[in-house]
This record gives C-alpha cells, sequence and structure tokens, in this order.
C-alpha cells in the first residue's frame, strides 16, 4: 500500500514565483459556474496571519462555495486560492489541503453519530493519517488528558463517553469546533457556527471563537449580525459571488449597497 | 488510560473462541474415540459438513468485515472464495500424479481429454503445497488490491459498487466456464486424492480439515477484531457513516477500504481453500452472484458490525439449509427470502446486534448524566462577556 507515499508533497502544487503574497489566504479572481449558474463571479480576497474574518451575504452570494474552492471540494473555472504565500490550493483534494493545516466546520453540523464524543476528537487529533499507522500506531496510544482538555475548552467534558448522535445541535455544533481545534490547523473556516443555538449559546459560542483566533486564523461564515458584531473583527459582504463590501462592521452595515441587497431597510 | 478502549476481547468474542475450542476438543473425541456403534458416535460426514459450515463463517467474517465496518456491501464476495478454492484445487490434481483415469503423471485429466501436451504456465508450481498456499492469499488478496483501488479511488460507492462486484464475480463465473482456461471448464476440479501426502478421505484428515477450519476462523476474527478496534477500525466507521467528512479530516479513505478489502478479499480466498478438500470439488458455479448474495444474508441474520455475528448467521442459515434442502428440496430459495424479509423487518440488526442492544443500552444507560445539559461553563462564561 502506497499510504503515505502517493499523498503528493505540497512542493509539487507551488507557483513557480515564491511568495507571492505575504498572506496566510489569497483569492484572487476565483470563478465558479454551476450548470451555467455562476456561483462566483470573480471573487478576490486577502486574509493575514492570525486575522479572524465574518463573512456576511445573502443566500446564493457563493459563501460556502468559497470554502468548497478553498478546501479542495469545488475546482474553480478560473482564478487562484493561494495559501500560505507559496501553495496553489486548486491543484490539490480534500486530504491534502487538510493535511497542510486548513480545517473546516460545516453549516449542518457533521459528526461521527456512532462514535462517543471522546472518539470524535481523537481521529481530529493533529498527527500522521496513513492507514498502516493507525492500526499500531500512536493514535491508539493517546493520553485521555489530551482529549479531555479539549472537551473541557467546547464544555462537552460531561458527555465524552456518549455517542455524538445523542447530543443536541448546539452540542454538535460545538463539538465540531471541538475536532477543529483538535486538528490544530493554520487556518480555520466556520460555516454558520451558531445556527439553531440559544442566545446564550451564541454568545459562548462567540467567546470561544475569538479565544481560538488569539492564536489561528478563523474564517467564519455567519447570518447573525449580533453574533459577528460580538467577533469584533473585520468584515466581508459577498453578493452575487463577489466581493460588495469590506471593513469594519460598523462601516459594512452603513453601507447603502448592503442595506440594500441584506441587511434590508 | 486511553479514552473508551474496547478490549481486544470482550463477552462475546470470548464467547464465540471458547465454543470454537471445545469444538476442536468434542468433534474429534465424537469421530474418532467414540466407537462406531454408539449413538455418540459422530459420523465422518458430518464432521466435514461442520468443516464447510465452519469455512462459510469465515467468509462471512470476512465479508462483515467491509460492508459491516466499512459499508462496503460487497456482492461478489464469492469470487475471492472461488479464487482461493481453485489454488487450493490446482494443488490436489497435481497430487493425483499418474493415479488418473488417463494415467499421464503430469497432466490432469481434463487436459489429457482436452488434448492438452503440456502443463499451461499458470499451474506450474502448484504440486507445492507453500507455493498454492501462498496464492491462496495472493490472488485474491491481488484482485481485491487493484479492484478496490481503482473503485474506491474513483469514489465509487453504494450501490454502484455493489453491482460491478457482483460483474465482477459474474464475469469470473463466464470465464471458468470456458475449456480453454485450462481450469477444467463447467466440471471445475475433482477426484482429489492426497493432501500433504495423506489421504483427503482418511477420516484422520477430516478431523484435521475441521480443526485447521476451526483454527483459520478463530484467527481469521482475531484479524479483524484487532483491525475493527483500533484506531484503524474507528477510522473506517467513520468512513463508513460520513466518507466526505473524512476527507476534510485529513484522511484518504480509499487507502483504509483498499486494505480492509485486501485483508477481506484474502480471508475469503482462505475459506474457499478450506472449503474445497473437505466438499471434494470446485467448479465454477463458485463464482454464481447468488453464492455471494447468500453470504450477505448471513451476516444480516446474524447481525451486520459484529463478527460473531456473522460467523453464527452463516453457521444456522447453512444448517437450515442442509435440513430444508433434505425434507424439501424446492422449498429452499423461498424459506431464504422469506428469512431475510423477516429479518430485514424485525431483527434489522440480526441476531447478535438484536442481543448487544438489549444488553449494552441498559448499561449505557447507567452511565449517561442524568439529561443532556448544555454545557454550563461555556454559556456562563458567554454571558460575562
Amino acid at each position: 500500500m502506497s499510504d503515505a507515499a502517493t499523498l503528493a508533497p505540497p512542493s509539487a502544487a507551488q507557483v513557480p514565483d515564491k511568495r507571492l503574497t505575504p498572506a496566510l489566504l489569497y483569492l484572487d479572481d476565483v470563478q465558479v459556474t454551476f450548470d451555467g449558474y455562476r456561483a462566483l463571479r470573480g471573487l478576490s480576497l486577502t486574509l493575514d496571519k492570525g486575522e479572524m474574518r465574518a463573512i456576511i451575504g445573502p443566500n446564493g452570494a457563493g459563501k460556502t462555495t468559497m470554502m468548497d474552492c478553498i478546501t479542495g471540494k469545488t475546482r474553480p473555472d478560473l482564478g487562484r486560492v493561494v495559501f500560505d504565500g507559496t501553495i496553489d490550493l486548486t491543484k490539490l483534494d480534500e486530504p491534502a489541503i487538510a493535511d497542510l493545516g486548513i480545517g473546516r466546520k460545516f453549516q449542518k453540523p457533521t459528526v461521527f453519530e456512532s462514535h462517543t464524543v471522546a472518539d470524535n476528537i481523537l481521529l481530529a487529533l493533529k498527527g500522521p493519517r496513513a492507514a498502516f499507522q493507525s492500526l499500531f500506531g500512536w493514535r491508539n496510544r493517546v493520553a485521555a488528558e489530551r482529549i479531555d482538555a479539549l472537551l473541557t475548552k467546547v464544555g462537552l467534558i460531561a458527555h465524552r463517553e456518549r455517542p455524538a448522535a445523542d447530543l443536541s445541535h448546539g452540542q454538535k455544533q460545538w463539538l465540531e469546533i471541538g475536532m477543529l481545534l483538535a486538528q490544530d490547523p493554520k487556518l480555520l473556516l466556520v460555516d454558520e457556527p451558531v445556527a439553531g443555538m440559544t442566545d446564550a449559546e451564541t454568545a459562548a459560542t462567540a467567546t470561544l471563537l475569538r479565544e481560538i483566533a488569539r492564536d489561528h486564523a478563523v474564517v467564519v461564515i455567519e447570518h447573525d449580525m449580533h453574533f459577528v458584531r460580538a467577533l469584533d473583527c473585520r468584515v466581508t459582504c459577498l453578493h452575487e459571488g463577489a466581493v460588495l463590501a469590506e471593513g469594519s462592521i460598523d462601516a459594512v452595515s452603513a453601507d447603502p449597497r448592503v442595506v440594500e441587497v441584506y441587511l434590508g431597510r | 488510560m486511553s479514552p473508551a478502549r474496547t478490549p481486544l476481547i470482550d463477552l462475546k468474542g470470548l464467547i464465540f473462541l471458547g465454543l470454537l475450542a471445545a469444538a476442536c476438543l468434542v468433534v474429534p473425541l465424537l469421530n474418532l474415540m467414540v466407537p462406531e456403534g454408539s449413538p455418540l458416535h459422530m459420523p465422518t460426514y458430518l464432521v466435514s459438513l461442520f468443516g464447510k459450515y465452519l469455512s462459510f463463517a469465515l467468509l462471512a467474517v470476512s465479508l462483515d468485515l467491509v460492508w459491516g465496518y466499512c459499508g462496503i456491501l460487497s456482492l461478489g464476495h464469492g469470487a475471492f472464495f472461488g479464487l482461493g478454492g481453485y489454488a487450493m484445487g490446482m494443488y490436489l490434481m497435481r497430487q493425483i500424479g499418474p493415479r488418473g483415469v488417463y494415467g499421464n503423471p503430469v497432466l490432469p485429466d481434463f487436459m489429457v481429454f482436452l488434448n492438452y501436451k503440456e502443463l499451461p504456465w499458470y499451474w506450474l508450481g502448484f504440486d507445492m503445497f507453500p507455493f498454492a498456499a501462498l496464492m491462496v492469499l495472493a490472488v485474491p488478496g491481488l484482485l481485491g488490491f487493484v479492484f478496490g483501488w481503482l473503485a474506491f479511488r474513483s469514489r465509487v460507492t453504494g450501490v454502484y459498487l455493489s453491482i460491478i462486484t457482483q460483474a465482477l464475480t459474474y464475469a469470473l463465473m463466464l470465464a471458468f466456464f470456458r475449456n480453454d482456461m485450462g481450469l477444467g471448464g463447467n466440471n471445475g476440479l475433482t477426484d482429489f486424492k492426497d493432501l500433504l501426502g495423506l489421504s483427503v478421505q482418511a477420516q484422520g484428515v477430516r478431523v484435521a480439515l475441521f480443526v485447521a477450519t476451526a483454527i483459520a476462523l478463530a484467527l481469521g476474527y482475531l484479524i479483524a477484531r484487532v483491525m475493527t478496534v483500533s484506531a484503524y477500525g474507528k477510522i473506517l466507521i467513520a468512513v463508513r457513516d460520513a466518507e466526505p467528512r473524512t476527507r476534510f479530516l485529513g484522511y484518504r479513505p480509499e487507502h483504509f477500504k483498499t486494505l480492509a478489502f485486501t485483508v477481506s478479499a484474502m480471508m475469503a480466498g482462505v475459506a474457499g481453500a478450506l472449503y474445497v478438500p473437505q466438499v471434494g470439488i470446485i467448479n465454477p458455479s463458485e463464482f454464481a452472484p447468488t453464492n455471494s448474495i447468500e453470504a450477505v444474508i448471513w451476516v444480516a441474520v446474524g447481525g451486520r458490525g459484529t463478527l460473531v455475528g456473522a460467523a453464527l448467521g452463516a453457521i444456522i442459515v447453512n444448517y437450515a439449509k442442509t435440513i430444508l434442502t433434505g425434507a424439501l428440496p424446492d422449498a429452499w430459495l423461498f424459506g431464504l427470502g422469506a428469512l431475510f424479509v423477516l429479518v430485514t423487518l424485525f431483527l434489522p440488526k440480526g441476531i447478535v446486534g438484536t442481543l448487544m442492544q438489549r444488553y449494552g443500552s441498559r448499561r449505557a444507560a447507567a452511565k449517561l448524566p442524568p439529561e443532556p445539559e448544555l454545557a454550563p461553563k461555556l454559556v456562563e462564561e458567554g454571558r460575562g462577556s
């Protein structure tokens, strides 16, 4: 078996001119078309190292498609997605991109339902991912404290031995954030983390994300404007597959075009 | 202490291995030690019949490894079983030597009959048991690896994968039916004489084959168990339940599935190799799609994703088949169909799965926190900010 061997080294996808940009993530004129529908129409965006960014915009603005392009789920027709200044993500597949240090939380919480909460974290922990490695390798000897520390952080320590399927919607969201933390990625992509949460849970999640943003770059897609305000970061508003406005939450929400297409009068 | 480590041998595994060990003692005892006139004597044909059930049980365990834990519903596992059987059959044919009807020292009877002048190249080496034993593992393993790698890399899953596994075994059946395959055409390979220098008909050899099959089943179970309780097995289950999600965690599901599929194919090959000397024949009907589908029913009846259940299901269904085909030869297929429908409706988790659920849910309920409260610490922090 060629598990680790066939994993394309990142160098294979390096952009010829070194360090195109000092930014951690650089989307350059990205275009995606599905069956004639233009989901992204020349989206350009820059994210600095350690930055937290909120992405807002109406349904169909291309927010999730953008995440699909960054994580290798969708290949853009045109344009570049450059990570860490040198690596063209459009040439890599999902596992290779995850391996570079890009983690993703899905809009609909996706955890491994038949596994316990602790096992969900165990499988996400950063480390070699090869099949043979997992048979007898270190992942079979992970200290419980490592998992417990993460579960304490996301407030699920009391539920560590329960099947993830038994968790409430909000708890699943937190478990998925815990899995992201276990991956310890350089960049976290978080799609609608507070959908279906109570106000108290939403506020708790904002606190958690701000804490995570202290040592990770984070991109959050969210509709809840109170939550976005609580994140206290730069905001990008997408519309029809391109950037409509960017800046502080106050500047963006005062922008007449944003009010027109998204916030409503 | 690691979190929630599953023990390698749990209660059901202990019972299963204990029963196999007991069978290895009792069956030889009743056959070899109890005199023939005694009501307790076990006739040799029964020893081989039970040996056949155990080889089917090993096939079922191999199928459960990929279906129960990885969600690969293979409707073609009979292909690997048949290939292992043919590898063993070729060895047994070469052991006949000049004792065939035509008395040719090298060529098996069917080749003399078909005017073969010399042994085809792929028969070379099969006169040596170690080589044949290697082929029992290598041929199904290689086919499983290549087939699995191509299918899983192209992300073929679900019903499409099931259909191509079915096509695989059907294609092999058609190929092996042809006389110019050099493998005996539709008559297959039979009239075996010796195994490792001993007559395959001898009572002692029959008992030894039974014991060997029981040991192979125990080993196959343990290998599958080692795989499924490790982190590898947890990832396999994760792939079964949410394959795309594992990719975003950085896993390559095709590697995990190909490894399981290859090991499973080799296990099925061993099952076939142990089956052939006990029934005395291997022919292309072993590749028939219905055989592979029957194996799926054994696993469903016993309980998929339990390993022990798969083995149990194989033994129960085949015992029922022996009884029913003896009493009402035409009724078997109806019986099998009815069994499948009934199990699907009333025992969707199979026999062992249902027992585990009854026993396990009470235990799990005791461990749970009183009610699903929402992380109080986090909520407080959120309020405070």
